[in-house]
């Protein structure tokens, strides 16, 4: 079996179920923001942070917040293993995208919770 | 006179310091020829000139190259299907080392094949004649056993050209699969752990550049696609 320490769950499997788990959730976000605007015609500015009051909002916009950071590290992280064959340039490439997306996760909780 | 113009591939490493493709022209008679006939053709131009064959009717999977930019078996592969404005271009199988000319060096691909095992492994009492299949259970192996191991589709599949070290490639899966599929077989969980890391299978992103060129008409994205169900099925 070929290893790999750097992909998200180190099984193929599981990797490939977080990509179509995530994609869903992903997906079903957009559909509600689009939904939401659409349904919306004039939105003031309490309205729009009176929707993100709602704890489901909330809630819903941290999974899908986690569902990019997991979709998008094991995107890359496969791009990266396709593409760049030198081992250390890989390495950095994957720890530049690592903290990018910790970086985003964690502000973007600040955003939606208020903190 | 219907002369063909032709453009192939030459190496030579011994003498030759880059590829380079040589311009030939060859006079088919106006035969729909195949690919392998011209090939002959040329080498009775330049003797030099190097690609495999054997049997000549694709059975024996030996001449697959990339012909007018499509994989393909020269010998089964006729002049009518592939030359376009009278010409006709032919590269050795993409992706593996050359080794002279048309001829590659294999050695990647039958790696990926040997890893996953492609015999049966039964650790029960053998029985005094043959283990029995049911019809049923033998037409499970169609469209699995007929391959030749050509290589036209590994070596079309980008995902098998990035990481031929760590990715089956859709060849040596179809046979997995063949023998996961195959009800005299006992090793299928250990055959599916093999195949749960995130190169062996999962590098396949279902482009079927694979089923485009598969000169046997096999269809080893489907197959993949069963094996992606089993390991699912094993793992829930
Ligand atoms: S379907 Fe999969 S195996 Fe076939 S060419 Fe595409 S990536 Fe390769
Ligand atoms: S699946 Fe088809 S193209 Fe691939 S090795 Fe077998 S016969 Fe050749
Ligand atoms: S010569 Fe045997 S397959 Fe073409």
């Amino acid at each position: 079996m070929v290893t790999a320490v750097t992909s998200f769950g180190r099984s193929g499997l599981y990797d490939w179920m977080m990509q179509r788990i995530t994609a869903v959730v992903l997906a079903a976000y957009t559909l509600l923001i689009v939904g939401y605007l659409i349904t919306t015609p004039d939105l003031t500015y309490a309205q729009w942070s009176g929707f993100f009051g709602h704890t489901w909002v909330r809630v819903f916009s941290l999974l899908t917040l986690l569902s990019i950071g997991a979709h998008s590290w094991i995107g890359l992280w496969q791009v990266s293993t396709d593409y760049i064959k030198q081992t250390g340039l890989r390495f950095v490439f994957q720890a530049v995208c690592g903290t990018l997306m910790f970086v985003y996760v964690v502000w973007g909780i600040q955003v939606i919770w208020g903190l | 006179m219907t002369m063909l113009q032709v453009s192939v591939y030459r190496y030579n490493p011994e003498t030759d310091n880059a590829p380079y493709m040589q311009e030939m022209q060859v006079d088919t008679g106006g035969r729909d020829l195949m690919v392998l006939d011209v090939l002959h053709l040329l080498k009775e131009q330049d003797s030099s000139l190097v690609f495999r064959r054997s049997c000549r009717e694709g059975v024996c999977g030996s001449d697959g190259m990339n012909i007018n930019g499509k994989n393909g078996l020269a010998c089964i592969k006729p002049l009518s299907e592939c030359v376009e404005n009278n010409r006709l271009v032919l590269r050795p199988l993409p992706g593996l080392p050359v080794i002279r000319d048309l001829v590659v060096d294999m050695t990647q691909f039958y790696r990926q094949y040997e890893k996953i095992k492609p015999f049966l492994i039964n650790d029960t009492p053998a029985p005094a004649i043959e283990r029995l299949q049911s019809p049923e259970e033998r037409e499970k192996l169609d469209g699995l056993y007929e391959c030749i191991l050509c290589a036209c589709c590994s070596t079309a599949c980008p995902s098998f050209w990035w990481n031929p070290d760590k990715f089956i490639g859709p060849s040596g899966l179809l046979q997995a699969y063949r023998f996961l599929a195959d009800s005299r077989d006992t090793a299928t969980r250990q055959r599916l752990a093999e195949l749960d890391d995130p190169f062996s299978v999962f590098r396949c992103h279902g482009i079927m550049n694979c089923v485009n060129v598969c000169p046997k008409g096999l269809n080893p994205t489907k197959a993949i696609g069963k094996i992606r169900t089993m390991l699912l099925q094993q793992a829930t």
